[in-house]
């Protein structure tokens, strides 16, 4: 795994909070100019994580690397990272510029450049003509411009982001996502950052990487996350999903909701149980009868750019999205070609709707179990 | 309307107990035995200049003294967990219920020729030493007392420091004293100001401690102020002039530590 290339390396590192475990055994390699997302549900251990590579957290076991070099036990001031905390954390007896000039004089910078660099800083989060404010007085949303640029200003080789745009609304959200991947691009520099957006977290993302209860699920692109994700967890934390129960009858052969339909996997074995994920995007609408499946749309609600609608099918009921608006009682004819049709490793059917409220632990038995199962 | 309805008991207190006696103390100094003006006492009161100087130079000791303690102690209690918080702040009020007489009565014990430090000390072949009745021991008898004064103020501006201003510094690349003098002192400054106020002010006008445990073998400006008052040397004009002496030096100092704040920060010293 460990090329040249990486900058930060996470060995098996665990943290436990008096005798709670936080993170299990997490390790990760982080390439130089790479922009690396955690995603995962509130209290999988992200910030944990940031902390951990920030320096204000040490492992209770494993090692971190920095180029290289074991950083365990280095204070955060001789590391070459700087955080955007996720509570802002600005100084409130200086103003926005003292603020944003802060890292720059404690590391001596002559004033002359101090000033270019903070005016250029400003600028680039909005924030000009607020040079002067206390940053107590400003909204949640400019503390947060703030702090990003109090810390991209020092151009560290890494940057930690704990949900740095989580204050802002959409636009602005949308703007400074692109400014931000504008800026990592520009400057070079490694980006860590932390989201539960999965959306933010798929655009912005070279790598990502799912995260439950203090466990690494998959790293991957954010295509490879997407359309193969390791299990239904991660299929419907990255995006909504209609998990189903399936059995894998043969290579190449599937059958769900009363249906042996075509799909692309093999090698699960002959009557495997498996978790069958459709996206709801993936439907082919036609006319009632001439689907693979035929229902009744029970529901429909307009969600911007598309119809969320919930068709039963019988014995089973879909999500599907589509363009066209069905009416409630209309019906229609449902297909999938088979490269929609992902199959995965059955999980526990409870961790499924209880996402990340179970011990991790139960999906490596269940993993186990299938493996003997197959046998 | 109603603010001034509802203010008016205070008012009256305010009139009551401290502005007439402020005035009677102004008319005190001002006046001879006869009853005249005059500004002889003020005169009078120069040749108390040492006495003046030596309380405020031990005062001023007391208060570094003080502060130096206080300071480091405040900050670690303020990032304990609340409940330890809480039993600590007790621990160091805990004094503070005794009587005041009563806890300077100990330390003279403690600090006499065959008292008990000098007796362990003697175990251990050494001295014994000259404790009481030296000005060390008065600066040791305001230290003992106020310091509270100082941890108190101290530490409740320092609750209100979140930790999370500390790992942002040091995340900046502040080392710890680079965090201590760009972030915490700032931040702390009404905290300092005000207990510098709360320790000297007391220790400036003390007359007990310096009676018994300076032996009263040099004098401070209270015990200079009782003397006058109760004292054999009877001049009430010349120690309320005295008095207002203490008073000016006093408001100055108020002044010059006001001056290290910040502007919007001043409601520190109301703590
Ligand atoms: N200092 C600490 N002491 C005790 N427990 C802690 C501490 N810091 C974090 N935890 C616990 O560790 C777990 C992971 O916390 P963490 O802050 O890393 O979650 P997160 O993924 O960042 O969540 P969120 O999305 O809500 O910010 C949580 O259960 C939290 O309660
Ligand atoms: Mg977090």
């Amino acid at each position: 795994m460990q090329n040249n290339n990486t900058l930060i390396s996470l060995r098996n590192i665990s943290v436990e909070f008096d005798g709670q475990k936080v993170l299990d055994r997490i390790s990760l390699d982080i390439s130089d100019k790479e922009f690396v997302t955690l995603l995962g549900p509130s209290g999988c251990g992200k910030t944990t994580t940031l902390r951990i590579i920030g320096g204000f957290v040490d492992p209770t076991e494993g090692d971190i690397f920095f180029d290289g070099k074991k950083i365990n036990g280095l204070p955060p001031h001789k590391r070459q990272v700087n955080t955007v905390f996720q509570r802002y954390a600005l100084f409130p007896h200086l103003n926005v510029y003292e603020n944003v000039e802060f890292g720059l004089k404690i590391n001596k910078i002559p004033e002359e450049e101090r000033r270019k660099r903070v005016k250029e800083m400003l600028a680039l989060v909005n924030l000009r003509g607020f040079e002067l404010r206390r940053v107590g007085n400003l909204s949640g949303g400019q503390q947060q411009r703030v702090a990003i640029a109090r810390a991209l200003v020092n151009h560290p080789r890494v940057l930690l982001l704990d949900e740095p745009l989580g204050a802002l609304d959409l636009k602005l959200r949308k703007e400074m996502q692109i400014e931000l991947k504008r800026i990592q691009k520009q400057l070079e520099i490694t980006f860590l950052y932390v989201t539960h957006d999965q959306e933010e977290a798929l655009t912005m993302s070279d790598r990502v990487v799912v995260m439950r209860d203090g466990e690494i699920l998959q790293i991957g692109s954010p295509t490879d996350i997407y359309n193969e994700p390791v299990n239904a967890y991660v299929a419907d934390f990255i995006g909504e999903s209609n998990i189903i129960d399936g059995i894998m009858r043969e290579d190449y052969f599937v059958e769900f909701a009363g249906k042996m339909l075509p799909c692309t996997d093999s090698g699960f074995g002959k009557n495997m149980p498996v978790d069958v994920v459709i996206r709801p995007e993936d439907w082919e609408i036609s006319e009632d009868g001439k689907g693979q499946f035929n229902g009744v749309v029970e529901s429909t609600i307009f969600k911007g750019v598309h119809f969320e609608n919930i068709v039963d099918a019988g014995n089973i009921k879909f999500m599907v999205h589509t363009t066209q608006e069905h009416q409630p009682g209309s019906r229609i004819g449902l297909s999938i070609i088979p490269d929609y049709i992902h199959i995965m490793h059955k999980m526990g059917k409870d961790e499924t709707l209880e996402l990340g409220a179970l011990a991790a632990d139960s999906l490596l038995t269940d993993e186990e179990e299938a493996a003997s199962e197959e046998e | 309307m109603r603010s001034r309805i509802t203010a008016a008991p205070y008012l009256l207190w305010a009139v009551l107990f401290i502005v007439i006696p402020l005035v009677l103390v102004a008319v005190f100094a001002f006046t001879n035995t006869g009853g005249g003006f005059t500004l002889e006492n003020f005169k009078n009161s120069a040749d108390y200049a040492p006495v003046i100087f030596n309380s405020i130079w031990l005062s001023m000791i007391a208060t570094a003294i003080c502060l130096v303690i206080a300071y480091p102690l405040a900050y670690v209690i303020s990032r304990r967990s609340a409940g330890s918080q809480r039993t600590m702040i007790m621990l160091i009020m805990l004094p503070m219920w005794m009587n005041f007489l009563l806890r300077t009565y100990a330390w003279m014990t403690l600090l006499e020729n065959n008292g008990l430090i000098n007796k362990l000390l003697g175990f251990l072949g050494l001295g014994p030493f000259e404790m009481i009745n030296t000005q060390g021991a008065v600066v040791l008898g305001m230290v003992y007392n106020y310091l509270p004064f100082m941890i108190l103020p101290l530490y409740s501006v320092m609750v209100k420091i979140e930790n999370s201003l500390v790992e942002a510094a040091s995340d900046l690349g502040c080392s710890a004293s680079d965090t201590m003098k760009h972030v915490l002192l700032p931040l702390s400054m009404p905290g300092v100001t005000t207990g510098i106020i709360m320790v000297f002010v007391p220790s400036v006008s003390t007359f007990v401690i310096s009676r018994m445990l300076g032996g009263g073998s040099f004098m401070l400006i209270g015990d200079l102020i009782e003397m006058q008052f109760l004292g054999n040397a009877y001049n009430p004009n010349l120690g309320a002039a005295i008095s207002m002496v203490l008073m000016f030096i006093i408001l100055i100092c108020m002044a010059l530590t006001n001056l290290f704040k910040d502007p919007e920060e001043k409601e520190g010293l109301l703590l």
